[in-house]
């Protein structure tokens, strides 16, 4: 990776750009708040440095500066293969230019910024709290608030404007939203305006069969057709990352599992990296191959999930089954694995948890095999299907551009037709020395992101069988005692053990002061955990990149003109899993 | 005096079938459901600890425990209506059976009893005239429950039953001009006859596409999968339906099933001969009575043995797994199935060879033909359940789309294309 784009900047803004860096080989720039805007754009717009797709907002909080906040844009460049990291620093009551004009989904990260530090983003065309409710007080990942005090709500937000019941506006029957966020299209005469009646407002959730989890829809219909929505999320809000504050850096593992709990393994792998990365820690290469058949695992499990419950939103119960019961033969195997079926806490910092098991192979493959079976049932039941067809193709379509624009990845994305997968992008863990492909949709459907995701459980068992195939021995732990524990018979037998042993369990895990981004391809698109280290035996800052946040960001969007049921059938397309939602 | 206490007998018959059936439909909607599924469905509720029967056990146990919930009502519910609507949907699903034949008739000397309640000369319409009453229970629950999820559900099931009703009437029309009769018993037994010689002359080869057109609309007149709007789980949480509960909510779901059989029973009446038995007409059954009941005594006999010696190696191979009187059901069960069996035996061993007299080969024919009326019947309630686990669910539009730009023209093709050919074949 050259450092083109650091290099570009630099040529392009000279002396605005207050500070470089490239820790890690992670790029980041620092510029101040007056010339993000410009410098934003150009990232985004310039030809060599092409960063169509933000990845995050991070907010973090440095009590004792004067300009106390750190506001940091993740950005990744498509068809450059590069990232970067833009930083502004502000103080109290300062206020960043928003970004949520360049990127859609700018929009709900800057709002998680100003609900979590209170820092204010001027020109923002919403900028409301979004994780935690609209009675909260304070700003919950400042440090100076208190870990222990939690906050009740009493009262329910009203998301969308009394008047907005009223008749008198066109509704939107035909046609689609293009780029710059206008409608397409012939404008159609509401039926309510027709029958001289209002708008009929409904909640959908946050307890409704339909939202798998709590979140909030307030949607307005028109006889059934959804002329405006609102989302509300937060529910299952537990501010993971005050927690991970709190906490050493090894115990934070079994935090990660809370996140998308239905493909836990995934996401342990991505946090073991990224805290692995700030380390500069080597693991031996059969916890590397491991490690990447746990987290397809992971990924087969959730696919899995998304589908069976996507088709029972659609009204195809028996699919369900199918796909749970496959489900339940690989958690089987997990729970040999690990002992646990949902919250794996598998992986370790510098290696695993333990070996496999033996007899583990046997198992797997056993495993697949049904899986495989499981998968061919419903693709019997459901594929030429004409009724799931009519359902699903056309529903909820979201072109290339614009679901780029949303900072989509994962199936969602590549359902859209980009190619876009971290595996192949920026392998890690020994990606690059598996054969597979990386199926694509043509219309980004509710129909092609169902079969996006069938066709990556084929090539994540492919991937399995090759690991399997060619596991190397040796240990699963890295030769490193600054992280891994020594064996008992050194902490038993000699003091040097002993202490060793004593310093990791008390102090935990010395991460060299500094950042970093760890990502991997999780099941719904691109893991990121956003890492700040002081030195100190716990993380400063941990910022997890939920990737059904923006997903879901562009929610009350695709289904603007639609039916209520198409809306659920969308939903459930989408993947979205409130724990790493809410987080 | 005689007459009424023989419809009040009719009356029973058809109550006690519709709700034993039932049973049987909520047993096999579970059973069946898990057995496409690759589950294993209800299997703990038992009698004594003993008594399992697969499952069977459980639809009573469900209505016991619907029995004893608090009957909650809403505070801003419309009382009146609210209540009135779970009624209005059971009694409707249930009157819907007067003009059903459930077999030919008991011959009593020179005395008839026609098997069926009402000797209605318009039984056709009537039909049509009752299921389309069967809308106002669902709007009325949906509108009385002053729930914005229920209210969409009752505007879907409106639209959804007046669309269908149509092509429903549209499919029965062109049976009229068939069998030139408003009756259904005189269209069933027009359904005896064979067709060029060798296939019974059902409805469902007379009229293949109205046949098509008509089970759909009864799919959609029934709520079922996949046109089960009303309810939409997903999507409306649970439709019309979402604010009761306790034995109202059971009244729903009842009826739901009660408006199963009858739509089966309908669909085996107008398209499958109802209770003819296929290639044998009333003439052959009662000439032949007696080696009938002799080789189906046979059959029976061997059939029973067998199942008593399954369950008798059953019982000996599972001894011991459970640890309780569970155990026990396998030798229970074959016990019956063995005495069944000696009875049967016994049977034959010792009234053999038959000679029922004429009047009792009147009764054996006729019960012969209600027990196909029945099995018929079961089937298609089986095929509601089959559907339902096999399809997703349409979308409101979709329904619509399908209804009146697709079915309908269908429907009116057909009953042109019929009256075209009856005319000429006249």
């Amino acid at each position: 990776m050259s450092r083109r784009a650091l290099d570009r900047v630099q040529e392009r803004f000279g002396g605005q750009i207050l500070e470089t860096n490239d820790y890690l080989g992670d790029e980041s720039i620092t510029v101040a708040a007056g010339d993000l805007p410009q410098v934003l754009e150009f990232l985004r717009d310039d030809p060599q440095c092409d960063f169509k797709l933000l990845l995050d907002v991070v907010g973090v909080d440095y009590p004792d500066r004067p300009q106390r906040f750190d506001v940091v844009y993740n950005l990744r460049s498509l068809d450059q293969g590069q990232r970067i990291r833009v930083k502004t620093r502000v103080a109290e009551g300062e206020a960043v230019p928003t970004a949520s004009g360049l990127w859609h989904n700018a929009n709900w990260h800057e709002r998680e910024v100003y609900d979590l530090f209170g820092v204010e983003f001027s020109g923002h065309p919403d900028l409301r709290r979004i994780l935690c409710h609209h009675e909260f007080e304070g700003h919950a990942l400042r440090k100076d608030y208190p870990i222990e005090k939690g906050q009740m709500c009493y009262t329910v937000e009203k998301l969308l404007p009394e008047e907005a019941v009223l008749p008198g506006r066109e509704t939107r029957h035909e046609g689609h939203w293009n780029a710059e966020g206008g409608w397409e299209g012939a404008p159609g005469v509401a039926l309510a305006d027709e029958i001289h009646s209002d708008y009929l407002p409904v909640n959908i959730g946050p307890s409704h069969p339909a939202t798998h989890g709590a979140l909030r829809i307030e949607a307005l219909l028109d006889g059934e057709t959804i002329v405006r929505s609102e989302a509300e999320i937060g529910y299952l809000h537990r501010c993971f990352e005050k927690e991970a504050e709190d906490h050493t850096w090894h115990q934070i593992i079994p935090y990660t599992d809370r996140l998308n709990y239905v493909s836990a393994l995934t996401n342990n792998v991505g946090y073991v990296l990224a805290v692995e990365k700030m380390l500069q820690l080597e693991v031996p290469e059969r916890t590397r191959a491991i490690r990447v058949i746990v987290s397809e695992m992971g990924r087969i499990m959730d696919h899995l999930v998304c589908t069976g419950t996507n088709l029972v939103d659609i009204g195809a119960l028996t699919n369900y089954w199918y796909t749970w019961n496959a489900r339940e033969y690989l958690y089987d195997v997990v729970e040999r694995l690990c002992g646990e079926r949902l919250t794996t806490s598998y992986t370790r910092i510098g290696g695993l948890y333990r070996d496999l098991y033996e007899g583990f192979e046997d198992d797997l493959r056993g495993a697949l095999k049904k899986v495989e079976q499981g998968v061919q049932d419903m693709m019997a039941l459901v594929q030429r299907n004409r009724i799931l067809m009519d359902r699903t193709v056309g529903v909820g379509v979201i072109s290339a551009e614009e679901a780029v624009r949303w900072g989509y990845t994962g199936p969602c994305l590549r359902a859209s037709g980009v190619a876009y997968d971290v595996r192949k992008a920026m392998p890690y863990s020994g990606y690059e020395n598996y054969d597979f492909d990386i199926p694509v949709g043509e219309n980004g459907d509710a129909y092609d992101r169902i079969m996006v995701r069938i066709e990556e459980i084929y090539q994540s068992i492919s991937i399995i069988r090759q690991a399997l195939d060619t596991l190397p021995g040796g240990p699963v732990q890295a030769d490193d005692r600054r992280v891994v524990f020594p064996p008992k018979d050194e902490v038993y037998n000699s003091i040097e053990g002993m202490m060793n042993h004593f310093k990791l369990v008390f102090e935990g895990i010395r991460v060299p002061k500094g950042e970093g981004y760890g990502f991997i391809e999780a099941a719904n698109g691109e893991l990121g955990f956003y890492a700040v280290s002081d030195g100190s035996g716990r993380p400063y800052r941990v910022k997890v990149r939920p990737p059904c946040f923006p997903i879901f960001a562009s929610f009350t969007t695709l289904i603007q003109g639609s039916m209520v049921p198409d809306a659920i059938a969308i939903l459930g397309g989408l993947n979205i899993v409130a724990g790493e939602l809410d987080r | 005096m005689a007459e009424i206490a023989w419809a009040l007998g009719k009356i029973l018959f058809m109550l006690v079938f519709v709700f034993t059936v039932l049973v049987v439909m909520i047993w096999g909607e579970r059973k069946g459901s898990a057995f496409i599924q690759d589950r294993i469905g209800p299997n703990r509720a038992s009698i004594g600890g003993v008594i399992r029967l697969g499952g069977l056990v459980h639809p009573v146990a469900d209505v016991l425990k619907l029995l004893f919930k608090e009957d909650l009502v809403p505070g801003a519910v419309n009382r009146f209506f609210y209540t009135m609507a779970p009624f209005v949907v059971m009694v409707i699903a249930l009157v819907t059976f007067a003009v059903l034949p459930f077999g030919d008739a008991i011959y009593l000397g020179d005395k008839v009893i026609p098997l069926r309640i009402a000797d209605l000369d318009v039984g056709i319409l009537y039909l049509l005239a009752i299921t389309s009453l069967s809308v106002y229970g669902i709007v009325l629950a949906g509108w009385a429950s002053n729930n914005k999820y229920t209210f969409l559900g009752g505007i879907r099931s409106t639209a959804q039953m007046i669309s269908y009703e149509i092509n429903m009437g549209l499919a029965v029309l062109a049976l009229l001009l068939v069998y030139g009769s408003t009756r259904v018993d005189a269209m069933v037994v027009e359904q005896g006859q064979l067709l060029f010689g060798f296939l019974p002359r059902w409805g469902v080869f007379l009229q293949p596409l109205g046949f098509v057109l008509f089970l759909t609309s009864v799919f959609a007149e029934t709520n079922r999968t996949p046109f089960d709007l009303a309810e939409g789980e997903s999507e409306l949480v649970s439709g019309y339906n979402i604010e009761y509960s306790s034995m109202k909510f059971a009244l729903f779901f009842m009826a739901e099933y009660a408006s199963m059989i009858v739509a089966a029973g309908f669909i085996s009446s107008l398209y499958f001969g109802g209770w003819q038995v296929p290639w044998l007409d009333t003439i052959t059954l009662r000439e032949h009575a007696g080696t009938f009941l002799g080789v189906s005594l046979w059959v029976g006999a061997v059939f029973n043995l067998l199942f008593a010696a399954l369950l008798w190696k059953r019982y000996r191979r599972e001894r011991g797994l459970l640890g309780d009187r569970r155990e026990l059901e396998p030798l229970v069960l074959g016990i019956v199935f063995f005495i069944l069996a000696l009875v049967c035996l016994g049977a034959v061993v010792i009234a053999s060879p038959w000679n029922l007299g004429e009047q009792g080969a009147a009764h054996f024919a006729t019960v012969v033909q209600v027990l196909s009326f029945i099995l018929k019947t079961l089937f298609f309630s089986w095929l509601f359940i089959w559907v339902r686990w096999t399809l997703p669910r349409f979308r409101y539009d979709q329904l619509m789309k399908l209804g009146w730009q697709l079915m309908l023209p269908l429907g009116l093709l057909n009953f042109f294309v019929t009256a075209a050919v009856v005319l000429l074949a006249r």
